[in-house]
């Protein structure tokens, strides 16, 4: 690659610098190494930049990102993405190679194989990756686990990367001459659609193979970077071959994949239900445990979100217990808390719920002739689906479930039932002690600093996480005075005001239209949220994205305090696609809506722009109790 | 007079006791009240005028000081300073030409008129109304219609008063006081009927298939709608509830008995729903002179929420909420608190205060308006039209003079 076409995609490319360093440079530089032909001269270590993360902890979790896009459903977003990435390069040239990874990460490799660009290189690939990693939900439990997981994957892992050099040296050869190369990659584009299938269907075989070639590949992997320089000259001659070639690595990548293939496509956020889609709205009632009677009077701006008459659930819920022989007591319990609102907040439904689990897990015996794995996942899966009716998830739940599916689909075949049984308890109870408590610590512990005497610190309805702040700064002995704002759908904002004027904390409490007559006053405000989405949208009660936004009329900042583990990798413009609709008042017409969405803009969240993939957030402080003033 | 004394007690009281609802039957009430003290107003033989303006400018005061915050009672006693100023002068200018018409000139003012035509009293009077109003939008054609017709413009009312008092003395008395009397029942007609004359300008501002929000309960804006949903449009309404009265809530039922397509949400969710909003239509509690609003609590936030997205934040107010004054710290002198007990109980949070130790400590704080500054406002739509938030101030020197701004002080007025 001549330095001419590098330098404008580096310009275009706004991907933050260092997203691609925490994840996807050493990916590329193991793989890239070997094969990297026409740049061969510098060595590797010289590609390395001081950030980057040695490779061997991520190098599966890396190649399980590249094999993905071939095999998802969700293919044409990565493929998209990757594209984007491309046609700032050069279009001509790598636009239709893009839906194979094969070629796309060579080409990346070669530009990182010169030291001096390696950023511009990376981006490229770490464009890509960030885009196949969304359809996996790639929170960051998951990704971490990756690079748990025992041997036995590590191994087919190395594998892949050993079959995946030859296409990345072939391509790297024709890098010399481009024409040979846009030849190849049409000719794989034809290919691509068609071979989806196929490529599926010989990814069991390839996995096999790839199992046995396991231990080959450890040393393979060691003479990668002599052969490949070697091949860079004898390989030109064929390129069709390098197509076909290209095809077997990907699927063998994704063959070696499978358990957690399968398991990413259950648990990857499916497209939500639309509730306007009648034929969808029939099948799930008939799979209903609980029957809800629709509201008589839907709002038509609504109609894709589930509208239900409120209240209706309970009795008949009470009525059919000892008919929902599937639903654990402990989790059946739960719902119904939900359902009754006995158990609000994002946390604390999340733990009610995770404790569940985990009573469910104890109790749990694996039927005969059935896996564990595979049962218990399913039976995890009806108890989601029985929460689900009993209240929509929160998506701090939704990521709580995600864990524990994977947990289930990472236990090792060899442990015993038991031992998997106490594993996944740990698990839960460390998910909870870890992700939860502790971050509310580390939230609390950072959020303080920002209170000062004499503040007058605005809050908005009730949460945890802010009620821990003020309570742990009026036990320091700072002097504020505390503005409750509150508003009618659930007035949980009066909680709040008892728990803190019970400890002695002056408050003032008033309500949300109120509120910018209170914001003179006002010195800091200090909100909770139900969810940070990937572009940077605070999802919360509904109200905070007005309190943010008279905050920001009055340049008053605005704080907002999240666990990392909430966070998701949605994106979300408004808040009527997707939302929960509360009950409406049996005075009022219709809906009110219990969440929303706070626009950026207002709430003062540093967290740039999480254009970031939430994989990133795991090398961020893990809890992020992010503020700044808005100027 | 102690009849008029008690009416003025009486109102007073009913001012202090918030008891009357909404600023159009204050201004409704006010009127009638200053009739009322006008008609039973002795006349002097002299300075017929200054006594009569004296005399309402002393009830003002006192019905003003009752409930400051109600601004319509002001506007109100302003407006009707203006009018006894303007009839008086409209009479001046008419006995004048009658002057100029039947004794000719013995005066050095009369010396310019000679030579244009003699007109009738009426278009004397009339031009002479149009001449105490600065030139406006309104008036653009008339005025040159009267100016061609009268090449030279009465110009000195005032002046010539005291002679021609002296010559009418007796008939002009009852005669002004007829007029004002006159003027002030078109007032009271003008404040009645302003909710059908707002209404009427509905159809240009709504199209079919709009979405409107708005919040709270106002009966201009119950009426707007209607109007343009009897003239066959069809269109959505988002009712924001109002907390914390939930008014909103009424006018929804309203509205929904009225056949329009009514969604309420509560006051939280404007945010949420200002995006699919093309309109925001609002009534308001006072217009003040820089276009700035007083309104009900909660739609500064609703109109922020709309300067956000861009929708427009209109507002409707019939002519006698217009004040001319200038705010100045609207959220202090111009707001009231009202009960906490409409948030919460008395006795929900008592056993948790501790007053001897006197920590923890809790206000509750129940603001009933927000202001709303004028580059907010997309549009005001009164009677007379729709204005921009900075023409305000010419519609006010249309409606009051400047004499009145200050009604507390004793002025020594020109006349």
């Amino acid at each position: 690659m001549d330095p001419s076409r590098r330098a404008p995609r580096a310009a275009i490319d706004p991907v933050p610098k260092f997203r691609q360093v925490g994840f996807f440079a050493p990916p590329e530089r193991s793989q890239s190494g070997p094969p990297d032909p026409t740049h061969s001269s510098p060595p590797i270590s010289s590609s390395l930049s001081p950030v980057m993360i040695p490779p061997p902890r991520h190098l599966s979790d890396n190649l399980l990102l590249h094999a993905r896009p071939t095999v998802s459903p969700l293919r044409p977003d990565s493929s998209t993405a990757a594209a984007t990435a491309g046609t700032s390069f050069d279009a001509a040239d790598f636009f239709p190679a893009l839906p194979s990874p094969a070629p796309s990460s060579s080409y990346s490799s070669r530009i990182s194989g010169e030291g001096g660009f390696f950023n511009g290189g990376a981006r490229g690939s770490g464009a890509k990756v960030a885009a196949s990693s969304f359809p996996r939900g790639g929170f960051d439990l998951t990704a971490m686990k990756a690079s748990v997981v025992p041997a036995s994957e590590l191994t087919t892992v190395s594998v892949v990367n050993d079959s995946l050099g030859i296409p990345e040296k072939e391509k790297g050869n024709k890098g010399g001459g481009s024409s040979v190369e846009v030849k190849d990659q049409s000719n794989s584009s034809k290919q691509q659609k068609p071979k989806t299938s196929k490529a599926e269907r010989r990814a069991l075989q390839e996995a096999q193979r790839a199992a046995k070639a396991a231990a080959k590949a450890e040393g393979n992997k060691a003479s990668g970077t002599a052969a490949s320089v070697n091949a860079k000259s004898a390989k030109a001659v064929k390129p069709a071959q390098k197509v076909d070639n290209a095809a077997v690595a990907a699927s063998e990548k994704k063959g070696a994949e499978i358990p957690p293939e399968k398991d990413r496509k259950k648990d990857a956020p499916q497209p939500r239900m639309q509730y306007d889609d009648k034929s969808r709205v029939e099948k799930a009632k008939r799979r209903a445990v609980v029957k809800q009677t629709e509201a008589r009077n839907r709002v038509e701006l609504f109609r894709h979100l589930p509208q239900y008459e409120h209240g209706s659930q309970l009795p008949d819920l009470e009525a059919r217990f000892f008919h929902l022989s599937p639903v654990h007591p402990a989790v059946y319990k739960v719902g119904l808390q939900y359902l009754t609102g006995d158990i609000s907040g994002a946390n604390a439904r999340c733990i009610a719920m995770l404790q569940a689990f985990q009573e469910a897990i104890k109790d749990y015996k694996v039927p005969l002739e059935k896996t564990l794995v595979r049962d218990l996942t399913a039976k995890v899966s009806s108890y989601v689906s029985f929460l689900i009716e009993c209240r929509p998830l929160s998506i701090s739940m939704g990521n709580a479930i995600r864990f524990l599916k994977s947990r289930i689909a990472k236990l090792p075949l060899t442990l015993s039932e038991s031992e998997a049984k106490a594993s996944l308890q740990s698990d839960i109870v460390r998910f909870i002690s870890e992700k939860i408590i502790l971050a509310n610590k580390v939230i609390v512990k950072h959020a303080v600093t920002k209170i000062r005497d004499g503040d007058v610190l605005l809050t908005y309805g009730s949460s945890s996480a802010v009620e821990m702040i003020l309570l742990h700064a009026h036990e320091l002995g700072r002097q504020f005075r505390v503005v409750v704002v509150d508003s009618r759908p659930k007035h949980r904002g009066q909680l709040l005001l008892r728990r803190l004027v019970e400890k002695g904390l002056s408050c003032t409490y008033t309500h949300i239209n109120a509120v910018s007559y209170i914001m003179h006053e006002v010195t800091r405000v200090f909100l909770g949220a139900s969810s940070v989405l990937s572009n940077g949208t605070v999802y919360s009660r509904v109200g905070t994205a007005c309190v943010a936004m008279v905050a920001h009329a009055f340049r008053v900042p605005v704080i907002v305090c999240c666990e990392a583990y909430k966070f998701h990798e949605r994106v979300q413009l408004d808040s009527i696609c997707s939302n929960e609709l509360g009950s409406p008042d049996k005075r009022a017409c219709n809906c009110k809506r219990i969440w929303e969405r706070t626009a950026l803009p207002y709430t003062g969240v540093t967290i740039p722009r999480i254009t970031k993939p939430p994989k990133m957030t795991i090398k961020m402080p893990k809890e992020l109790t992010r503020s700044a003033s808005l100027e | 007079m102690p009849d008029v004394e008690a009416h003025v007690t009486d109102f007073v009281n009913l001012l202090k006791k918030h008891k009357i609802e909404g600023s159009q039957a204050t201004a409704k009430q006010t009127a009638e009240l200053l009739r009322t003290v006008i008609s039973h107003q002795r006349l002097p033989h002299t300075n017929q005028v200054t006594c009569l303006l004296n005399a309402v400018r002393a009830v003002g005061e006192q019905i003003i000081d009752a409930n400051p915050i109600e601004l319509a009672v002001g506007n109100i006693v302003r407006r009707v300073l203006h009018i006894i100023r303007e009839e008086d002068h409209s009479l001046a200018t008419a006995a004048m030409a009658g002057l100029g018409m039947s004794a000719g000139s013995d005066d050095e003012d009369d010396v310019e008129r000679d030579d244009g035509p003699v007109l009738s009293a009426a278009a004397v009077a009339a031009a002479a109304r149009s001449t105490l109003r600065p030139p406006s939008l309104q008036t653009l054609l008339e005025d040159v219609t009267v100016l061609n017709v009268v090449p030279p413009t009465p110009s000195s009312g005032g002046e010539s008063e005291g002679r021609s008092r002296s010559v009418e003395k007796s008939s002009r008395g009852r005669k002004l006081k007829h007029d004002v009397i006159e003027a002030i029942n078109e007032l009271i007609q003008d404040i009645t009927s302003c909710h059908e004359q707002i209404a009427e300008q509905a159809v240009e501002h709504i199209h079919q298939n709009v979405v409107i929000l708005t919040l709270g309960s106002s009966k201009t804006v119950l009426e707007f709608l209607c109007a343009a949903k009897e003239k066959k449009r069809s269109f959505k309404v988002f009712v924001a509830e109002g907390a914390p009265r939930y008014q909103g809530q009424l006018l929804a039922k309203e509205l929904a008995n009225r056949g329009l397509q009514t969604t309420v949400i509560t006051d939280a969710a404007t945010f949420a729903m200002i995006s699919r909003v093309n309109m925001v239509i609002v009534g308001a509690h006072a217009v003040m002179a820089n276009g700035g609003v007083i309104a009900p609590v909660g739609l500064r936030m609703v109109s922020l929420a709309a300067q956000r997205h861009a929708v427009p934040f209109v507002v409707l107010a019939g002519s006698h909420k217009l004040c001319p004054l200038y705010p100045h710290n609207p959220n202090v002198q111009l707001n009231t608190l009202r009960s906490p007990s409409e948030l919460l109980d008395f006795g929900e949070f008592s056993d948790l205060l501790d007053y001897s130790t006197g920590a923890g400590s809790l206000e509750v704080v129940n603001p009933v308006f927000d202001y709303v500054p004028p580059n907010l406002v997309s549009l005001f739509i009164t009677e007379t039209g729709g204005h921009n938030a900075s023409y305000m101030y010419r519609l006010i020197s249309d409606y009051y003079s400047a004499n009145d701004l200050v009604i507390k002080q004793t002025p020594a007025t020109g006349n």
